[in-house]
């Protein structure tokens, strides 16, 4: 088997808030076009560690980052690195859906235009929306506002808008746990279509859901990295005593 | 503890259910105020919980609950009586010569037509200057200032600006612009005193507006790779803009009925000519108001209530078209 090859990695990253930290020390290898899955309790920095990959942490002003966090060998933290050109790579999905109070076509094409995008606008928007699974939903009402769909195709319709701008990597924050179990369903169905073209990493609370769309799992805990490995070697034979009572539902 | 305690002592005694009310109209909430302390209640209760005084805690609240009315419509009052009285004064002198006509010494023939445009200009550069200064200072305060000792400075002051007397800003159009940068006693002088003078209110307003914006949506923005500015001008400014016309609004009809920063500044009081560029010399409606006023003859004291019906109307209509922006929009955008 090919060593896959790896699109996100960190080094010794330390992320703290003010004087508390948030994720220590924490070393791992993302391979590309893969499912990562990030678990862990409540409060152990999973949301942190996810957003010091595409800098999203930079708007938090007491923020304070040690270590490296590499993508595709750069650090992102290096002074000639542009947070806005590495997030038009780097995409990011969040917890509670954030459609633009603007139509559903406008929500796709709004990040491109600004971009500099010359293609056929129209074929962006149907490209990116067949994409996320809900062209056949919304294909008669492309100028009604995106805040008119449910909650479930609102969340679609983030991923659309961030598929849209033809992204390598794409960052997930929980991005189910404000959505009912159908539109659950649907949109992990989805992620595990996308992880052909696209490396994903995904922050869940929801074991079943890291075992059922995931290919690689890192486990945090109090903002260390306990464990990382291939989910099924994670789920079925943890290496840590502290992974086994967290994915057997003892604690968490 | 308390509130389990609390809880199991209720539900005992409505399980009990040992006495029933004598006297229905004496049940439930809207029991009416008793002499005795102990009223029959639709729950009879036992042991340390009491309804003793039950009655009256009715009592007092629809007390307050009436004095409160009263507080609020006193408001309401004062403006019925002031309306009132103004209308009575001012209504039979309110028509079409007077709208268009100059002041004059005879009442039959004054009229409010130079300060009607001065007005007009007035408030037109105002709002020229006003506008981008101030809705751009609550861009650059909300969105882009990072928390600096410089920058929390500048919002104190600006909240203490807005509490500065209007005479004051009067003195500082004086020295500045009329002396200072040689306007003259023009209406140029005069609005970009009373930009000053609304500036402070414009940028607080505004600044509330931005912040009603959720994050969430200028983080979907940064995460698309867009700007800070990218963000604002795409997202936040256009979900902002009813809360931030409002507050521009509401700025401006305070501007319309200033006086004290006007005479000061040395607008005109008689002007039989309408202003014809931004330099000319003007009189606005409130200070042709305070010149009928002061007159000894009881005829000018009606035009003055004349003027202020005028004023009035205009600063109510620009009230409602603040009111009605911010009820149309709010319907409109839910997060």
């Amino acid at each position: 088997m090919v060593k896959p090859q790896t699109v996100l990695e960190t080094r010794n990253l330390t992320i703290r808030y003010g004087d508390s930290a948030a994720v220590i020390d924490v070393s791992l290898r993302i391979p590309a076009k893969t499912v990562t899955a990030i678990i862990g309790p409540s409060g152990c920095g999973k949301s942190t560690l996810l957003r010091a990959l595409n800098r999203m942490n930079d708007l938090v002003s007491t923020v304070s980052v040690q270590g490296e966090a590499l993508f595709h060998g750069k650090n992102l933290y290096a002074s000639d690195v542009d947070p806005v050109e590495l997030r038009q790579r780097i995409g990011m999905v969040f917890q509670k859906p954030n459609p633009f109070p603007k139509s559903i076509a406008k929500n796709i094409s709004w990040a491109p235009l600004l971009n500099g995008y010359r293609g056929d606008v129209d074929e962006l928007v149907e490209k990116s929306l067949r994409q996320a699974a809900l062209w056949h939903e919304v294909k008669h009402k492309l100028n009604d506002s995106g805040l008119e769909l449910s909650g479930g195709q609102q969340q679609r319709l983030c991923i659309a808008r961030t598929l849209a701008m033809n992204p390598e990597v794409i960052l997930l924050d929980e991005p189910c746990s404000a959505l009912d179990p159908a539109s659950t369903s649907r949109i992990e169905d989805l992620l595990v279509e996308l992880a052909g073209r696209y490396t994903i990493v995904i922050v869940t609370h929801n074991m079943q859901q890291a075992a059922r769309v995931s290919d690689y799992t890192a486990f945090l805990c109090d903002g260390r990295l306990v464990e990382f490995g291939p989910t099924d070697r994670v789920f079925t034979r943890p290496e840590n005593s502290e992974t086994e009572a967290y994915v057997t539902g003892k604690f968490g | 503890m308390m509130a389990t305690m609390r809880c199991k002592a209720v539900a005992a005694a409505a399980s009990m259910q040992a006495t029933p009310p004598r006297d229905p109209a004496l049940s439930g909430a809207t029991a009416a105020p008793g002499r005795g302390d102990r009223v029959e209640t639709a729950f009879s209760t036992q042991g340390v919980w009491t309804s003793r005084g039950l009655t009256r805690r009715h009592f007092i609240n629809r007390f307050c609950a009436e004095l409160f009315r009263a507080c609020a419509s006193l408001g309401l009052l004062m403006l019925a009586l002031l309306l009132a009285s103004i209308c009575r004064d001012g209504m039979h002198w309110l028509d079409l010569q007077f709208l268009s006509s100059f002041p004059s010494r005879f009442v039959e023939k004054a009229g409010i037509k130079s300060a009607l445009w001065g007005s007009c200009w007035l408030m037109g550069l105002t709002a020229l200057f006003s506008i981008p200064v101030g809705v751009g200072a609550a861009v650059y305060l909300e969105e882009f200032a990072q928390p600096s000792k410089l920058n929390t400075f500048v919002e104190i002051n600006i909240a203490n600006l807005a509490g500065v007397p209007s005479i004051v800003y009067g003195m500082l159009g004086l020295a500045i612009f009329v002396r200072g940068l040689g306007f003259g006693r023009s209406v140029l002088a005069g609005a970009a005193t009373m930009s000053l003078l609304i500036l402070p209110f414009i940028i607080v307003a505004s600044r509330e507006a931005l912040r009603t914006v959720p994050l969430s949506i200028r983080h979907a923005a940064y995460a698309l790779g867009a700007t800070p500015w990218q963000t604002v001008r795409g997202h936040v400014l256009p979900a902002a803009l009813p809360g931030i016309l409002t507050s521009i609004i509401l700025g401006l009809s305070r501007a319309i009925g200033e006086t004290a920063p006007l005479i000061m500044i040395g607008a005109l009081t008689y002007v039989a000519f309408v202003p014809e560029g931004p330099l000319d010399a003007f009189t606005a409606l409130p200070i042709q108001i305070f010149n009928w006023a002061s007159r000894p003859q009881a005829a000018f004291h009606e035009l003055a209530a004349a003027g202020i019906i005028v004023l009035l109307a205009a600063l109510l209509s620009m009230n409602a078209v603040a009111v009605f922006i911010r009820y149309r929009f709010a319907r409109k955008l839910k997060w």
